[in-house]
Protein backbone atom coordinates (compact mmCIF):
# COMPACT_ATOMS: atom_id res chain seq x y z
CA UNK A 1 0.00 0.00 0.00
CA UNK A 2 1.10 3.59 -0.55
CA UNK A 3 1.64 6.27 2.09
CA UNK A 4 2.86 9.84 1.86
CA UNK A 5 5.60 10.73 4.33
CA UNK A 6 6.30 14.34 5.29
CA UNK A 7 9.03 15.93 7.40
CA UNK A 8 8.94 19.49 8.72
CA UNK A 9 11.32 22.13 10.11
CA UNK A 10 14.62 20.98 11.70
CA UNK A 11 13.70 17.33 11.21
CA UNK A 12 13.37 17.85 7.44
CA UNK A 13 16.87 19.34 7.43
CA UNK A 14 18.27 16.45 9.52
CA UNK A 15 16.65 13.82 7.34
CA UNK A 16 17.52 15.72 4.17
CA UNK A 17 14.15 14.99 2.62
CA UNK A 18 10.79 16.70 2.21
CA UNK A 19 7.84 14.65 1.01
CA UNK A 20 8.14 10.99 0.00
CA UNK A 21 5.74 8.49 -1.47
CA UNK A 22 6.45 5.07 0.04
CA UNK A 23 5.20 1.59 -0.74
CA UNK A 24 4.80 -0.15 2.65
CA UNK A 25 3.53 -3.51 3.96
CA UNK A 26 -0.19 -3.83 4.73
CA UNK A 27 0.30 -3.89 8.51
CA UNK A 28 2.58 -0.99 9.23
CA UNK A 29 2.95 1.42 12.15
CA UNK A 30 4.18 4.98 12.26
CA UNK A 31 7.63 4.00 13.58
CA UNK A 32 7.97 1.39 10.81
CA UNK A 33 7.20 4.09 8.26
CA UNK A 34 9.98 6.19 9.82
CA UNK A 35 12.52 3.40 9.42
CA UNK A 36 11.44 2.60 5.91
CA UNK A 37 11.81 6.28 5.01
CA UNK A 38 15.11 7.08 6.75
CA UNK A 39 16.77 3.70 7.42
CA UNK A 40 18.46 2.79 10.71
CA UNK A 41 18.52 6.33 12.12
CA UNK A 42 16.55 6.21 15.41
CA UNK A 43 13.48 8.39 15.82
CA UNK A 44 14.67 11.44 17.85
CA UNK A 45 13.16 11.34 21.36
CA UNK A 46 11.13 14.55 21.10
CA UNK A 47 9.70 13.91 17.63
CA UNK A 48 5.98 14.53 17.15
CA UNK A 49 4.04 12.35 14.72
CA UNK A 50 0.77 12.78 12.88
CA UNK A 51 -1.36 10.53 10.71
CA UNK A 52 -3.73 12.38 8.39
CA UNK A 53 -2.98 15.58 10.36
CA UNK A 54 -4.04 14.16 13.75
CA UNK A 55 -1.37 13.59 16.41
CA UNK A 56 -0.32 9.94 16.59
CA UNK A 57 2.15 7.68 18.38
CA UNK A 58 4.91 5.36 17.23
CA UNK A 59 2.57 2.37 17.27
CA UNK A 60 -0.37 4.02 15.52
CA UNK A 61 -1.38 1.83 12.56
CA UNK A 62 -1.07 3.29 9.09
CA UNK A 63 -3.48 2.56 6.22
CA UNK A 64 -3.37 2.81 2.45
CA UNK A 65 -3.38 6.43 1.29
CA UNK A 66 -2.50 7.88 4.71
CA UNK A 67 -0.28 10.92 5.16
CA UNK A 68 2.30 10.33 7.90
CA UNK A 69 4.23 13.35 9.22
CA UNK A 70 7.24 13.71 11.52
CA UNK A 71 8.25 17.02 13.09
CA UNK A 72 10.00 18.61 16.10
CA UNK A 73 8.15 20.21 19.05
CA UNK A 74 5.95 23.06 17.85
CA UNK A 75 6.83 26.69 18.62
CA UNK A 76 3.95 28.88 17.48
CA UNK A 77 2.90 32.24 18.87
CA UNK A 78 5.47 34.89 19.71
CA UNK A 79 8.66 34.30 21.70
CA UNK A 80 7.46 36.10 24.74
CA UNK A 81 3.94 34.74 25.02
CA UNK B 1 -15.42 31.79 15.00
CA UNK B 2 -12.65 32.49 12.53
CA UNK B 3 -9.16 31.09 12.04
CA UNK B 4 -6.74 32.53 9.51
CA UNK B 5 -3.13 31.86 8.54
CA UNK B 6 -1.52 34.90 6.89
CA UNK B 7 1.55 35.07 4.69
CA UNK B 8 1.85 38.87 4.79
CA UNK B 9 2.03 41.60 7.45
CA UNK B 10 -1.26 42.26 9.25
CA UNK B 11 -2.44 44.97 11.63
CA UNK B 12 -4.14 43.22 14.58
CA UNK B 13 -6.10 46.34 15.58
CA UNK B 14 -7.55 46.80 12.10
CA UNK B 15 -8.39 43.10 12.01
CA UNK B 16 -10.18 43.36 15.36
CA UNK B 17 -12.17 46.37 14.22
CA UNK B 18 -13.12 44.62 10.98
CA UNK B 19 -14.10 41.36 12.68
CA UNK B 20 -16.06 43.04 15.44
CA UNK B 21 -17.77 45.23 12.85
CA UNK B 22 -19.03 42.08 11.13
CA UNK B 23 -20.41 40.59 14.36
CA UNK B 24 -23.76 42.27 13.75
CA UNK B 25 -25.77 39.56 15.50
CA UNK B 26 -23.77 40.00 18.71
CA UNK B 27 -23.91 43.80 18.90
CA UNK B 28 -25.06 44.79 22.37
CA UNK B 29 -24.49 41.25 23.67
CA UNK B 30 -20.77 41.18 24.40
CA UNK B 31 -19.63 42.93 27.55
CA UNK B 32 -16.04 41.69 27.40
CA UNK B 33 -13.46 41.36 24.65
CA UNK B 34 -10.12 39.85 25.62
CA UNK B 35 -7.29 40.27 23.13
CA UNK B 36 -3.78 38.88 22.99
CA UNK B 37 -1.27 40.08 20.39
CA UNK B 38 2.14 38.42 20.09
CA UNK B 39 4.82 40.37 18.22
CA UNK B 40 8.30 39.57 17.04
CA UNK B 41 11.16 40.68 19.30
CA UNK B 42 14.57 41.63 17.96
CA UNK B 43 16.32 39.55 20.63
CA UNK B 44 16.15 36.00 21.97
CA UNK B 45 18.39 34.12 24.40
CA UNK B 46 20.87 37.01 24.46
CA UNK B 47 21.23 37.26 20.68
CA UNK B 48 20.04 39.85 18.19
CA UNK B 49 17.49 38.31 15.85
CA UNK B 50 17.33 39.94 12.41
CA UNK B 51 14.29 38.06 11.15
CA UNK B 52 12.45 34.77 11.46
CA UNK B 53 10.95 32.24 9.13
CA UNK B 54 7.77 30.73 10.48
CA UNK B 55 7.04 27.37 8.91
CA UNK B 56 3.76 25.51 9.33
CA UNK B 57 1.96 22.36 8.24
CA UNK B 58 -0.73 23.66 5.87
CA UNK B 59 -4.21 22.29 6.63
CA UNK B 60 -3.11 20.59 9.86
CA UNK B 61 -2.62 24.09 11.28
CA UNK B 62 -6.15 25.16 10.43
CA UNK B 63 -7.64 21.85 11.64
CA UNK B 64 -6.03 22.26 15.06
CA UNK B 65 -6.73 25.98 15.43
CA UNK B 66 -10.40 25.30 14.68
CA UNK B 67 -10.43 22.41 17.14
CA UNK B 68 -8.93 24.66 19.85
CA UNK B 69 -11.65 27.28 19.20
CA UNK B 70 -14.39 24.63 19.41
CA UNK B 71 -12.97 23.33 22.69
CA UNK B 72 -12.85 26.89 24.10
CA UNK B 73 -16.51 27.35 23.13
CA UNK B 74 -17.37 24.17 25.07
CA UNK B 75 -15.51 25.33 28.19
CA UNK B 76 -16.60 28.98 28.32
CA UNK B 77 -19.70 30.91 27.34
CA UNK B 78 -18.42 32.72 24.28
CA UNK B 79 -20.07 34.82 21.62
CA UNK B 80 -17.15 34.56 19.19
CA UNK B 81 -13.42 33.91 18.82
CA UNK B 82 -10.77 35.00 16.32
CA UNK B 83 -7.27 33.66 15.70
CA UNK B 84 -4.89 35.09 13.07
CA UNK B 85 -1.36 33.68 12.82
CA UNK B 86 1.47 34.76 10.52
CA UNK B 87 3.72 32.39 8.59
CA UNK B 88 6.67 33.01 6.27
CA UNK B 89 9.33 35.68 6.70
CA UNK B 90 8.72 37.85 9.76
CA UNK B 91 10.62 40.96 10.86
CA UNK B 92 10.99 42.57 14.32
CA UNK B 93 7.84 44.38 15.44
CA UNK B 94 5.60 42.41 13.04
CA UNK B 95 2.55 40.90 14.69
CA UNK B 96 2.83 37.13 14.79
CA UNK B 97 -0.43 36.12 16.40
CA UNK B 98 -3.77 37.67 17.32
CA UNK B 99 -6.18 35.88 19.64
CA UNK B 100 -9.50 37.39 20.70
CA UNK B 101 -12.50 36.13 22.64
CA UNK B 102 -15.85 37.86 23.02
CA UNK B 103 -18.20 37.08 25.88
CA UNK B 104 -20.88 38.65 28.01
CA UNK B 105 -18.51 38.61 31.00
CA UNK B 106 -14.80 39.21 31.53
CA UNK B 107 -13.99 35.98 33.37
CA UNK B 108 -15.16 33.93 30.36
CA UNK B 109 -13.29 36.14 27.87
CA UNK B 110 -10.05 36.11 29.91
CA UNK B 111 -10.20 32.35 30.44
CA UNK B 112 -10.89 31.58 26.81
CA UNK B 113 -8.24 33.93 25.40
CA UNK B 114 -5.60 32.48 27.74
CA UNK B 115 -6.63 28.96 26.76
CA UNK B 116 -6.55 29.76 23.02
CA UNK B 117 -2.98 31.10 23.07
CA UNK B 118 -1.61 28.39 25.36
CA UNK B 119 -3.21 25.58 23.35
CA UNK B 120 -2.07 27.15 20.09
CA UNK B 121 1.50 27.14 21.37
CA UNK B 122 1.38 23.52 22.44
CA UNK B 123 -0.67 21.98 19.60
CA UNK B 124 -0.64 24.02 16.40
CA UNK B 125 2.13 22.88 14.00
CA UNK B 126 4.27 26.02 13.65
CA UNK B 127 8.06 26.18 13.81
CA UNK B 128 10.37 29.21 14.04
CA UNK B 129 13.76 29.56 12.44
CA UNK B 130 15.73 32.60 13.59
CA UNK B 131 18.15 34.54 11.40
CA UNK B 132 20.85 35.92 13.70
CA UNK B 133 23.77 38.27 12.98
CA UNK B 134 25.69 35.14 12.10
CA UNK B 135 23.87 32.02 11.03
CA UNK B 136 20.45 30.60 11.71
CA UNK B 137 18.88 28.40 14.39
CA UNK B 138 15.57 26.64 14.97
CA UNK B 139 13.71 27.60 18.14
CA UNK B 140 13.42 24.28 19.95
CA UNK B 141 10.92 25.06 22.70
CA UNK B 142 8.39 27.62 23.87
CA UNK B 143 8.98 30.20 26.57
CA UNK B 144 7.48 28.99 29.87
CA UNK B 145 4.36 30.89 30.93
CA UNK B 146 6.00 32.20 34.12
Amino acid sequence: MAVTVRFFASLREQVGSGDLLLDVADTTTVVQVWHQAVGDKPLPANTLMAVNMEYAGEETPVHDGDEVAFFPPVTGGSHGC
Amino acid sequence: MAVEVRTTVFDPWQELARFQGEMAGNRGKYGATCVFVGSMRDFNEGDTVRSMFLEHYPQMTEIHLESICREAARRWELLDTLIIHRVGEIRPDDSIVLVAAWSAHRSEAFGAARYLIEELKSRAPFWKKEYLQEGTRWVESNTPVS
